[in-house]
């Protein structure tokens, strides 16, 4: 059976073992003299009963959907007949595909050797006795734990904790999805990196000055050997990211003191969501946008007075991702300037300042924590944003300070790295995960060092 | 004397004083007007060029459906059908519109006047109908894309001709006086799935694959974000592994999106091979990338239900997990469920994972399940942004118009059902 006909089978016992249990309770009860002589009310032992016949099973079903696929192809790999025996990774990987495609039907049977044929009915039949063999296991199982929650089922049980007790686990294991996913994150590009580490020195990878990721697909091609310097990377993602700040940080801290220090109400309720609107925007449209309306309009604009603009400049992605960031920098900036006590303003405002020098001299160095820790938010943000730069920002990797030129970016190279199929152990697409390592420890390090500097230099007012 | 000269430098320095105070109000004003222009410019941008793809151009013709001019002679043999010359149909009824046509190459630029999936709408058209075979009926069959860009150029009197040659505009101007060219609305935009064809593309496939993404990232993001808040609000002991979950959890909402799409990429395809470019792969990256919102958001409805609730229900005898779902969570749902809403409005528009998860690959069908490959919105126009063709630049615009609108409308009702259904205490 499918593992979705499994779950559905599941869900019927479940709720089967729910009226049953429910129903003995109640049958029991009433001899004593009605359920206020059980410990818990009638639905916790119905529940009890449906936890005990679900769970388990529910968990043996998810680590055979992991692994059944894994046994079965090492089962037929290893019982594959000599002559067919793969000399690599790669050929097994070759020679495992083509078992599956034989025994799905995607490739005829004729005109297959006959060592393939044997291998591809070995997988068909070994499937057949997983599916049958999982769906007898989870129904004894169901049956099993539905017969442990009636064998305990008595007035005096305490169903109520039991099941608190399972759903508090249930609970945290939710709470843990978080921690996982770090993990996964941590691991998967660890792992790949590594890997990638092997064939690349990590020197060469992190303070090499070429990047080229072509590999030879023969020995004797030219000037495809593939070089994996990854400062041309860096700079240029740098230079993006400091467009992008150049653009938002005045634009973003001045609507924010505006908002909160000059603006009245109406205003107010009517620009902040006006701009909010901007961070609600997908990146994919600020990306059309930035390739099809700033860069040309950059170019001609150029043209016009004699510089030459490429036409994936910098510039033009740096631009419009500076615009995206506005909303990030005036709503993160809004929240502490309002958090600062009006009780300093009236103090500065009272010694004869003007709004303005109270504003520069007293409310901003109060909110300086908060607003350095959104300005670094917001560049991890710039660093990590994709969209834009892939659709904007050029493909070459050039060494360039000049924001007029195309530079390329790290997230640009891992998209164009990783799209499209790709053979998972070349080192070409090892390095996209390189370069996702290399992401991940900036954005996290900026983060908590963002984090470090609103903890630390808050001041505590009140 | 020297009092006098004070109040001169006093009142001097005040008027710079004021100056500057002017100016630093206009500074003010400025970023403001270019953050609301920024956003004015955004949508007039993308409306101009996009508000033409929702009519298309189409040519009147005579279609004689010939049986032997397609090659079949039993409407209910598929082979047949799928066999048959269906684009010879619209070819012979433009030919015999411009009968002075006559060398090869002019035959050729006058059949280029038609979309290439023409004849398969007559296709439609007949199988619908089947008693329309052997006779004549007038049907406004779908130009070229080529065709539909100068067509709707040329009526804003600003032709662009591109690659048409100066005969095929005076054909088409010999249709216009005619009456037999003109824009209609441009229903497969919304009726049909990707196309290397501009005028045969459409948004449904994606539409559909983005709603089949969201509907899987919501059905796994929303009850483990809201039990996972449920546990850190209520029920987590103060402890270092609490702090880790939290510390987990802030840091996950920085993290850039492509990350979440090289775990996908690394976890489920290649360790628990899942299927590549399908929406349950797609639903999972989201739904990790989702969560934190989730799980914040939903934090801060449960902490505004007040203590005296949670007390109350504990002095009637409640246990806590009852108190929790009987009490609080009804409280915390409406709060819970706008920070769905955002997250999956987050989500709906999001891109750069899920390009590292195969969904970014060419598919015309419509998907039919969770497990068929398929495309979401976001990625489709980024595919259409890339094409080289023109005509998919209005395209694009109004694809991008259309996901604007699901946005807009997800971020009004989140709006609307904080508004209605949150309570003040």
């Amino acid at each position: 059976m499918q593992a979705t006909h499994l779950l559905s089978l599941l869900i019927v016992l479940g709720s089967f073992s729910f009226y049953v249990s429910r129903g003995r309770s109640l049958a029991l009860a009433n001899p004593l003299g009605g359920i206020r002589n059980l410990h818990s009310l009638p639905s916790y032992y119905g529940l009890h009963a449906a936890l005990w016949c679900t769970l388990p099973a529910t968990f043996l079903l998810a680590i055979w959907l992991i692994f059944d696929e894994i046994v079965i192809n090492a089962m037929v790999m290893t019982d594959l007949s000599p002559e067919l025996i793969p000399s690599g990774n790669a050929s097994y990987n070759l020679i495992l595909n083509k078992v599956a495609n034989i025994a799905n039907g995607i490739l005829p049977r004729e005109s297959q050797p006959s060592g393939l044929l044997d291998a591809a009915d070995n997988m068909l039949s070994l499937n057949v006795v997983s599916q049958w063999s999982i769906t007898l296991l989870i129904i004894t199982l169901a049956m099993f734990g539905l017969a442990w929650s009636s064998h305990k089922l008595k007035p005096d049980f305490r169903a109520r904790p039991a099941v608190e007790r399972v759903m508090q686990n249930l609970l945290l294991a939710c709470a843990c999805v978080a921690i996982f996913t770090t993990l996964g994150i941590v691991f998967s590009v660890l792992f790949e990196s590594i890997q990638f580490f092997r064939s690349v020195p990590i020197y060469d990878f992190v303070f090499g000055l070429e990047w080229s990721p072509q590999t030879a697909i023969r020995e004797d091609q030219v000037g495809s050997s593939g070089s994996f310097g990854a400062i041309p990377l860096f700079v240029g993602t740098l230079l993006v990211s400091a467009v992008a700040m150049f653009i938002a940080v005045p634009i973003g801290l001045m609507s924010a003191i505006y908002l909160a220090e000059y603006a009245d109400s109406k205003v107010r309720t009517y620009a902040k969501p006006a701009l909010e609107v901007l961070a609600g925007i997908p990146t994919v449209v600020y990306g059309f946008f930035a390739a099809l309306t700033v860069a040309p309009f950059l170019r001609d604009l150029g043209a016009s007075v004699g510089l030459t603009i490429s036409s994936e400049s910098a510039l033009a992605a740096g631009g419009v991702m500076g615009i995206m960031i506005i909303p990030f920098i005036s709503s993160l900036a809004d929240d502490v300037i309002t958090a600062v006590p009006q009780s300093m303003r009236d103090g500065s405002l009272a010694m004869g300042a003007t709004q303005s020098e109270t504003i520069r001299k007293v409310v901003i160095p109060a909110a300086l924590p908060g607003i350095v820790g959104g300005i670094m938010l917001a560049i991890s943000r710039a660093i990590g944003e994709t969209m834009i730069v892939v659709m904007a920002a050029g493909m070459a990797a050039k060494l360039t300070a000049n924001p007029l030129e195309s530079v390329t970016t790290v997230t640009v190279q891992i998209v164009t790295l990783l799209t499209g199929d790709q053979e998972f152990d070349s080192p070409k697409t090892l390095a996209a995960f390189a370069l996702g390592l290399m992401l991940f420890t900036v954005t996290l390090l900026l983060n908590i060092f963002a984090l470090h500097i609103v903890k630390k230099y808050r001041e505590q007012y009140e | 004397m020297s009092d006098s000269k004070t109040l001169i430098k006093i009142q001097h320095s005040l008027t710079q004083r004021n100056r500057a105070e002017a100016r630093f109000h206009w500074y003010g004003r400025i970023a403001i007007l270019i953050g609301l222009m920024a956003v004015a410019l955004l949508f007039i941008d993308i409306v101009g060029k996009g508000h033409g793809a929702f009519r298309a151009t189409y040519i009147n013709l005579d279609i004689r459906y010939d049986a032997d001019l397609i090659g079949i002679d039993n409407l209910s043999d598929t082979e047949q059908l799928s066999a048959g010359n269906w684009q010879a149909l619209p070819k012979t009824a433009l030919r015999e519109r411009f009968p002075d046509v006559s060398s090869r190459r002019d035959k050729r630029r006058l059949n280029n006047l038609l979309s290439n999936g023409a004849g398969f709408d007559l296709k439609d058209r007949l199988l619908a109908s089947p008693r329309l075979l052997g006779k004549t009926e007038s049907v406004w069959v779908l130009a070229d894309d080529d065709i539909d860009t100068y067509y709707k150029s040329w009526l804003d009197g600003n032709a662009y001709e591109a690659r048409l040659t100066g005969q095929q505009i005076q054909w088409i101007g010999e249709l216009h006086e005619q009456g037999s060219i003109k824009l209609k609305f441009n229903s497969n935009l919304f009726n049909r799935g990707d196309s290397r064809e501009p005028e045969q593309a459409g948004i449904r496939g994606a539409a559909v694959g983005s709603f089949l993404t969201l509907v899987m990232t919501l059905m796994l993001s929303f009850p483990i974000g809201v039990c996972a808040a449920i546990y850190l609000e209520e029920f987590a002991p103060k402890n270092r592994w609490t702090d880790f979950i939290e510390v987990n959890i802030n840091n996950l909402a920085a993290v850039p999106s492509i990350i979440f799409g090289l775990l996908g990429l690394a976890i489920f395809i290649n360790f628990f091979h899942v299927p590549r470019s399908v929406p349950i792969v797609g639903g999972l990256v989201l739904t990790l990338m989702t969560l934190p919102t989730i799980i914040i958001t939903s934090r801060a409805a449960i902490k505004s239900v007040p203590p005296s609730i949670r007390e109350a229900a504990l002095g009637v005898g409640a246990s806590r997990y009852q108190m929790v779902l009987h009490h609080v969570l009804p409280l915390a749902l409406p709060g819970m469920l706008t920070g769905a809403i955002i997250g999956m409005a987050q989500a709906l528009g999001e891109t750069a994972p899920l390009l590292m998860i195969g969904m970014v690959a060419f598919i015309v069908d419509i998907p039919n399940g969770f497990s068929d490959p398929a495309t979401v919105l976001p990625v489709q126009i980024f595919l259409w942004a890339d094409s080289p063709e023109r005509a998919f630049v209005e395209k694009t615009s109004a694809a991008i118009m259309v996901l604007l609108s699901f946005l807009i409308a997800m971020n009004t009702t989140a709006v609307w059902l904080r508004r209605r259904l949150e309570r003040r205490w």
